[in-house]
């Protein structure tokens, strides 16, 4: 026993010794990953003292779910929950199918210069920030100037719709931008997927007679099913949340009953009102339920597709 | 090849209609996207006026370039674009030193550390401790209001060192290693002379991903930075798109002056983002493909 453990040790030494270069390259990562993402990971401990940067860490006084019972009996948590769960589930509804489809519809395309053009395009708007995408919208869609202006001015409509301080309007707009952003870039990852469809298998398929819409639906769907599942499982994992540059930047006053989501609540009660404590327990929150989703649809899908992603 | 396919086997009347209306509903989306982008553009070189008054919505009317002139007399418009570019330069710096040598040693089979990192990097990426506790540690680090707010943070992003580490497993063959080291190459002189040269497909894409993330950064400039003379272009943006516009009490003349350089300033910030992609296209499907492979 003793003999095999100093002989594993030298041999771990020897190891240690040959792969030096190795734990060097991997030791800056290591670093900054230990101080920006794993110190700030004290926040759910925080969220169960009554924070004070002056008395530390250790020094503040530990008050148990007194800043979960004070979120959930407050007038605005049930209204923000309501809030981020409407809007996630609205957006994965919209824009977790639209990148498939037209993946689906791309894929039928054998125009390549027509095909070229409709991907460079549609990549593009990924690029632009959430700041140009929300003055973009702004621009759009006010009815007293831009496009939306325009064409209200052009029609001389009385008392025009106002999607941009309208609360009825605010999850479309979010949505709807939303979509006209990422969709070209969502369907990379499936055009990736579609091109490696075998093409004997369309020939044999188109031998039997079966016709396009057939050969996408018995050939192209069930191979996109795989990578499907997955990123329906991830984007299962984050519905709590919700881009938060984009809600704070599209929130105005008037929408505000609609749009103030648990991200944009954390930023103002957290770092404008600096009540450290009590953000950190709405985080905790909303990281738990996350944590939750990721797992209940893990098994979901494994369930219905053998495909999980843990 | 298709072309010929289609020869062979003639295609039914229902087939036709499919194709037909892919082919029309890709035009359709293609338009889509392309209009809003189109119309700011063409706004831009507009007079306002005839903007507001629907003049503008296929061709431009009354060109001019005076909101170019006047968003480039803006002196906050250049510190913010030098602060942007600064930023964008050193985290893509950063990102690729750190990130593309820790990939690296991940990659490697018989590196003892892989599996245990791997874990810890990956509880990185799924688990955080939200806004305020990185708020806090970065103030308590002295590092608000200073340049290493906006790049060290977000320096290690480990979606990135995942698909670097993925293409390095796939892309270097063992053989080659094994040849080097018996020709007494240590595993820096490897990395350098031999794996980066084969890499240019992943760090332009790693490049890339980190390049239009600083560029587009607004939050991590929201929280850290109050100083004027540090704040990167889309916060200049935001104060002058999206805030400007509640403020009430300006006159006329300088409404009208401020809606003219809006559409100026939206393209001013957004071409050099959009030119980079271009000259990576072709790497970036990829390494799209190599990330969803892991994910």
């Amino acid at each position: 026993m003793k003999r095999t453990n100093t002989h594993s040790l030298s041999a771990t030494r020897r190891q240690l010794k040959r792969t030096k270069q190795l734990w060097l390259f991997v030791l800056p990562a290591v670093v900054m990953v230990s101080i920006f993402n794993y110190i700030p990971m004290y926040g759910v401990i925080m969220a169960f003292e009554d924070f004070k940067p002056s008395l530390g860490f250790f020094g503040s006084k530990w008050v148990g779910l007194e800043h979960f019972v004070r979120f959930f009996n407050s007038y605005s948590s049930s209204s923000t929950i309501r809030n981020t769960i409407l809007l996630s589930v609205e957006s994965l509804l919209w824009t977790f199918p639209i990148p498939i489809i037209f993946a689906l519809l791309l894929n039928q395309i054998s125009h390549a210069r027509f095909k070229r053009a409709v991907q460079t395009v549609t990549y593009m708007p990924y690029f632009i920030s959430i700041v140009v995408l929300v003055s973009i919208v702004n621009l759009f869609l006010s009815p007293y100037r831009g496009f939306y202006g325009a064409i209200v001015s052009l029609l001389e409509l009385q008392d025009p719709i106002e999607p941009l301080t309208d609360p009825a309007f605010f999850r479309t707009v979010y949505i709807g931008s939303t979509i006209w952003q990422t969709t070209g870039y969502q369907s990379i990852i499936y055009l990736a997927a579609l091109s490696g469809v075998d093409p004997a298998l369309h020939e044999a398929a188109k031998i039997d007679g079966a016709s396009r819409w057939q050969r996408v639906l018995h050939i192209d769907l069930p191979t996109l099913m795989p990578t499907i599942s997955i990123m329906f499982i991830m984007a299962c994992g984050s519905i709590m949340n919700v881009g938060f540059e984009k809600a704070y930047l599209l929130q105005n006053k008037l929408n505000l009953n609609v749009s103030e989501v648990l991200q944009t609540y954390v930023y103002k009660v957290g770092l404008i009102n600096a009540q450290y404590s009590f953000s950190a327990a709405i985080n905790l929150f909303s990281t738990v339920i996350n944590i939750i989703m990721l797992l209940v649809m893990n098994r979901v899908v494994k369930k219905l597709s053998d495909t999980s992603l843990l | 090849m298709k072309t010929k396919r289609s020869h062979g086997i003639r295609e039914s009347f229902g087939d036709r209609v499919f194709l037909f209306i892919s082919y029309a509903l890709c035009g359709l989306i293609l338009l889509a996207v392309a209009y809003p982008l189109y119309f700011v553009l063409i706004a831009s070189v507009s007079d306002p006026d005839a903007v507001n008054r629907g003049e503008v919505l296929l061709l431009p009317a009354k060109t001019s370039l005076d909101a170019y002139i006047a968003v480039f007399e803006e002196s906050q418009v250049w510190t913010g674009y030098r602060n942007t570019i600064l930023y964008t330069a050193l985290s893509v710096l950063f990102s690729l030193c750190i990130v593309m040598p820790a990939a690296y040693a991940l990659s490697r089979k018989d590196f003892p550390g892989r599996g245990p990192l791997v874990i810890f990097f990956l509880i990185a990426m799924y688990f955080n401790g939200g806004m305020v506790p990185t708020y806090l540690l970065v103030d308590s680090l002295g590092m608000t209001n200073t340049i290493w707010a906006m790049v060290l943070p977000s320096c290690v992003n480990v979606f990135h060192l995942i698909i670097a580490k993925t293409y390095f497993e796939t892309s270097i063959p063992n053989e080659l290693r094994e040849a080097a080291e018996l020709d007494g190459c240590t595993d820096f002189k490897f990395f350098i002379r031999i794996v980066l040269p084969l890499s240019k497909a992943i760090i332009s894409v790693v490049g890339v991903y980190v390049a239009v993330a600083t560029w587009n950064s607004y939050m991590n400039a929201l929280m850290y930075i109050t100083e004027e003379s540090l704040q990167p272009l889309q916060i200049v943006l935001r104060n002058i798109l999206l805030v400007a516009q509640v403020t009430s009490g300006q006159s006329a003349a300088m409404a009208r002056e401020s809606e003219m350089m809006k559409y100026a300033l939206i393209v001013v910030t957004t071409i050099p983002i959009i030119c980079v992609y271009p000259f990576v296209q072709k790497y970036f499907e990829k390494g799209v493909m190599i990330g969803s492979v892991k994910g």
